[in-house]
């Protein structure tokens, strides 16, 4: 396959052993070379995507999202479009509530509702975009797909459980008094303005989401650089069956941009990391965030919450013992 | 003119504010009100699923994206 972030390297190479005249395969040399070539290529990669995800989130609103879910029976294909709904639609964890309150009250079932709880922070921009440009494309379209079922079996999990009665009924209870007419006047605009909106859009979320890449790759760099590899072999090369369960509990606490945090995967996996732990320490950290579970805890009893957050830990495991598994 | 912004309080909430204001500010009336919503039940009355959103006059104008002050410009002229 040929590499289109090829002339991307070569400015890297230039710039760090060019311009900056650091040697050749020194750790400084090498960490530098990473960090140039990494900020350059997420940096454009994130611009594009934000600007792609500005135009989904113009046509395809959650609410639009929710009618999709509530208009037609799809006879147990809702899970199957939550979950792909959940990996295409961007989501900020501060619209969970707004979001879980609104399906509640469409009646949409509340097994369906959590595969896009699931799906959503699980495969998201991060894995559809910026995987293939990291990871390679058959990683990519595997994760996607395990993370569409793990979306769709713990949703019907939780159905099963018949843990309707623990949501909060007072919050259900403030019917909504009228639907939303999204972008009613949306006709009016020409494309041309259209495409300036998107890319304004697009641009506050890469303004505020570059720092994080920035630091991201600055952590990637130092690793890439001047951590040993027989140091990581040593101690994350394990693929006991232990391994995946401590990879998810360690980055279950911890929270991060699913951007940002990239550049140090894929550092750890250039130093022979194994995917598996990998990927179960990733979707450790990005889908179980402890900032949305006490947003979550305001319209659920515990016990919902505790089987939300067990069947994400048990998804992020499968994930992990999946790639284990195969590579 | 009632300008309502809804959101819990995330940083695009707040780009969202930063907006609404440029825009009134430019539009050079004097009888815009903005209100910032934060309640909860509040924004699941107006049906709204994803924050920040936009409410003038009571209708909803966008959810879940943060329009620009030339976009909130043209919503406020009318």
């Amino acid at each position: 396959m040929v590499d289109i972030f090829l002339p991307i390297q070569w400015l890297a190479d230039a710039v760090t052993y060019g311009l900056l005249g650091i040697e050749m395969n020194t750790y400084l040399g090498n960490a530098v070379n990473f960090f140039i070539y990494d900020t350059i290529k997420i940096g454009m990669l994130l611009v594009l995507i934000n600007y792609l995800m500005a135009f989904v989130r113009y046509y395809f609103p959650m609410e639009k999202v929710r009618d999709i879910l509530t208009k037609r029976r799809w006879f147990g294909l809702d899970y199957l479009f939550a979950a792909v709904l959940g990996m295409v639609t961007p989501f900020c964890s501060c619209s969970s509530i707004p979001l879980f309150i609104g399906f509640m009250q469409a009646r949409v079932p509340i097994g369906v509702t959590f595969a896009f709880l699931i799906s959503s922070p699980l495969i998201n921009e991060a894995s559809l975009y910026f995987f293939p440009a990291i990871f390679g494309l058959n990683v990519a379209i595997q994760y996607n797909v395990m993370g569409i079922l793990v979306a769709m079996f713990g949703g019907l999990i939780i159905q099963r459980l018949n843990l309707e009665k623990y949501v909060n009924r007072d919050l259900l209870k403030s019917q909504a008094t009228k639907n939303v007419e999204t972008n009613a006047d949306k006709k009016k605009h020409s494309l041309k303005i259209l495409l300036g909106y998107w890319w304004a859009d697009g641009w506050i979320i890469t303004k505020q989401v570059f720092p994080y890449v920035v630091l991201g790759v600055g952590i990637g760099a130092v690793i890439h650089g001047f951590v040993p590899e027989n140091l990581v072999t040593q101690y994350l090369s394990a693929k006991t069956w232990w391994s995946v369960p401590i990879a998810v509990l360690l980055g279950a606490p911890l929270y991060a941009n699913s951007v940002g945090i990239l550049p140090i995967m894929e550092a750890l996996a250039n130093k022979g990391m194994p995917l598996g732990n990998l990927l179960a320490f990733m979707a450790g950290i990005t889908t179980i965030s402890i900032p949305e579970l006490i947003i979550l805890k305001k319209v659920m009893r515990w016990q919902l919450l505790a089987a939300f957050l067990t069947v994400t830990l048990l998804g992020a495991i499968v994930m992990g013992y999946y790639f284990n598994m195969i590579l | 003119m009632k300008i309502e912004i809804l959101g819990t309080g995330c940083s695009k909430c707040k780009q969202l504010e930063e907006n609404v204001k440029t825009a009134v500010l430019r539009s050079g009336k004097k009888d815009i009100e903005i209100i910032k919503v934060t309640d909860i039940s509040l924004i699941i009355a107006y049906g709204v699923m994803s924050t920040p959103a936009l409410i003038i006059d009571k209708k909803v104008k966008c959810t879940g994206r943060i329009p620009d002050s030339k976009e909130i410009a043209e919503w406020i002229k009318t």
